[in-house]
């Protein structure tokens, strides 16, 4: 599946700003794998989620997806195989086209100069029906008008409407209130089951790092500090997790948003 | 002064309305969908025109256009290459082709800096010979000009809902997107403004083509007439469907030449016209902004007075 040889990735090199995010981080992934990643506020989760979905190329080491080395394959060809959410719900739409236009953009049928058919409507209707959230009423109107939790969703469906290779969500609810945020939550668990994709998810609530996936990741200083999979995942306690933290970087989780259950 | 006089200046207004909504077509390709604005839209209509004068004098009227147009598509890409490839800012690019251009204008038009056409067959001409005796004589110019609005009009409609059309447009909505849709959006940013800049160009062609001449200062300014027609097209129609907003864009192209027209009538110069079209560029623009802080700006005055008192 996805294979991480040693990545390293150094911002400004060679200025006072130089800040060095990833630092021989490597990782493999099985099929399969829902990998749910914490770490304090600059740990390098979410350069790590740029390097692997291609927002900038690393400085050293290689990537490889199915067999594929994609070190140097440009952003928007690894979209093809790697679907994408982030924490602004308006990064993943259009918001002055509708619905159904942004939908038929991700669906990728048809070549440069089909139109959106009859065909594709039902379908897109269908996809939306699953949602509950009405949005197949509202096809054809622009996105912008939608809530942040309606975009997100949208946006997830629209990530996973051809189904990935290798989800990422980079704490793709941290920005909805906390029933959205709910919801939200449980489509991707459904739509992760349904199309048994591989998914890896930053966030942090430690509570859902634990519960969600059968893989946990913690970083620190752009490296993983902690891998926990299997029985001694099943066993874990979010107050064990502090203890390994503190006891494998020498220092307190610095972030508060992180004690949240 | 006469109706029918008065009816002969409208319909020039018309003429020249039809005409430069190519041009003002572009621009709402450009500037509203791509979120561009594309600086070289003076030196490409003044291109557009050169080579189509060019062409047509050496003896080939219809394959004038397709000319004008494939010279545009040119300058388009080197204005897209230089903006997405290059690190070039937009702004930037437009200017730099825009200059560029100059020269190249004046070596397509052979050294010279005006071109006559009187005795040469163009469009219009055929036009002309052929509704020779109908009742639409006199409207041969119009009629040209209309042919080729709609032909327009409808290819961006059919265009913008292709999937090459969505993803142009979702270009200067949210790149992000673009590229998260497997889309790279240099590729769409390059093919907007080469279609863009041939409309631009066909509209230069025409325009020269319809007044017989060619002054390499054809164009100058013509990126602020358009985008005052765009706004004003925009302000006429409001939001709705492509094919909506397309002829609220011709349509504000023609009010524009109109207004000019019965401004020149109460004895406004001529020359005005750039001053004019600048002014409502900047009403256009200026205006919902200022519109949006007004409370604001209320509220500190409202607050300064409360203080002193």
């Amino acid at each position: 599946m996805l294979k991480i040889d040693s990545i390293y990735k150094t911002f400004n090199p060679g200025t006072v700003n130089e800040y060095t995010a990833l630092r021989g981080l490597s990782l493999a992934l099985k099929d399969g794998d829902f990998v749910t990643i914490i770490g304090a506020n600059g740990a390098g989760k979410s350069t790590l989620f740029n390097a692997i979905g291609g927002s900038f190329y690393t400085d050293s080491g290689t990537i490889t997806l199915n067999g594929t080395d994609i070190t140097f394959m440009p952003e928007h060809k690894r979209a093809l195989v790697i679907g994408r959410l982030f924490q602004d719900p308006m990064r993943g739409t259009s918001p002055g086209m509708t619905i159904e236009e942004n939908l038929s953009m991700a669906a990728k049928r048809g070549g440069w100069f089909s139109h959106i058919t009859k065909a594709d409507r039902e379908f897109f209707r269908e996809k939306l029906a699953a949602l509950n959230m009405g949005l197949e009423n509202k096809m054809t109107q622009p996105v912008g008008l939608l809530s942040g939790g309606q975009r997100q969703a949208l946006t997830l469906m629209m990530a996973t409407i051809v189904p990935p290779q290798l989800l990422l969500l980079d704490e793709h609810t941290a920005a909805l209130d906390p029933g959205t945020a709910e919801k939200v939550l449980e489509l991707t668990k459904n739509i992760v089951a349904e199309n048994n994709l591989t998914c890896m998810m930053i966030t942090h609530n430690m509570q859902s790092a634990l519960e969600l996936g059968n893989r946990t990741l913690m970083l620190d200083s752009g490296n993983i500090i902690m891998d926990v999979q299997g029985e001694e995942r099943d066993h874990m306690t979010v107050q064990d997790f502090l203890d390994r933290f503190r006891a494998k970087s020498g220092k307190q989780l610095d972030n508060d948003r992180m004690l949240l259950i | 002064m006469d109706i029918s006089s008065l009816l002969g200046l409208a319909q020039t207004a018309f003429e020249l309305g039809l005409i430069c909504s190519l041009t003002v077509l572009a621009l709402y390709l450009s500037y509203s969908m791509l979120n561009v604005c594309d600086l070289s839209t003076d030196g490409c209509f003044t291109l557009g025109a050169a080579v189509g004068a060019v062409v047509a004098i050496s003896g080939h009227p219809f394959l004038s256009l397709p000319a004008a147009m494939a010279a545009g598509v040119a300058s388009g890409y080197v204005t897209a290459f230089l903006q997405t490839r290059a690190g070039i800012n937009s702004l930037l690019a437009g200017i730099i082709v825009n200059t560029g251009l100059y020269s190249v204008n004046i070596a397509v038009m052979g050294g010279a800096s005006l071109l006559n056409m009187n005795k040469t067959e163009t469009v219009f001409t055929y036009m002309k010979s052929a509704l020779e005796g109908t009742f639409l004589a006199k409207q041969y110019k119009l009629l040209v000009a209309l042919i080729a609005v709609i032909l327009v009009v409808a290819f961006l409609t059919l265009f913008l809902r292709t999937r090459l059309g969505l993803a142009i447009r979702a270009t200067g909505n949210n790149p992000d997107m673009v590229r998260s849709s497997s889309i790279n959006p240099v590729f769409t940013t390059t093919v907007g403004l080469c279609v863009a800049n041939a409309f631009t160009a066909l509209s230069g062609c025409l325009l020269a083509q319809s007044q017989k001449a060619l002054d390499i200062n054809i164009g100058t300014g013509m990126v602020t007439i358009a985008l005052a027609s765009l706004l004003i097209g925009g302000t006429v129609m409001g939001k709705g469907s492509i094919l909506k907003r397309a002829i609220g864009v011709v349509l504000g192209a023609v009010i524009f030449r109109l207004v000019y027209a019965a401004a020149l009538r109460f004895d406004m110069p001529s020359y005005m016209l750039k001053l004019v079209s600048s002014i409502i560029v900047i009403l256009a623009i200026s205006l919902p902004y200022l519109k949006e802080r007004m409370p604001q700006i209320k509220r500190r005055m409202a607050h300064g007075k409360g203080a002193k008192g």
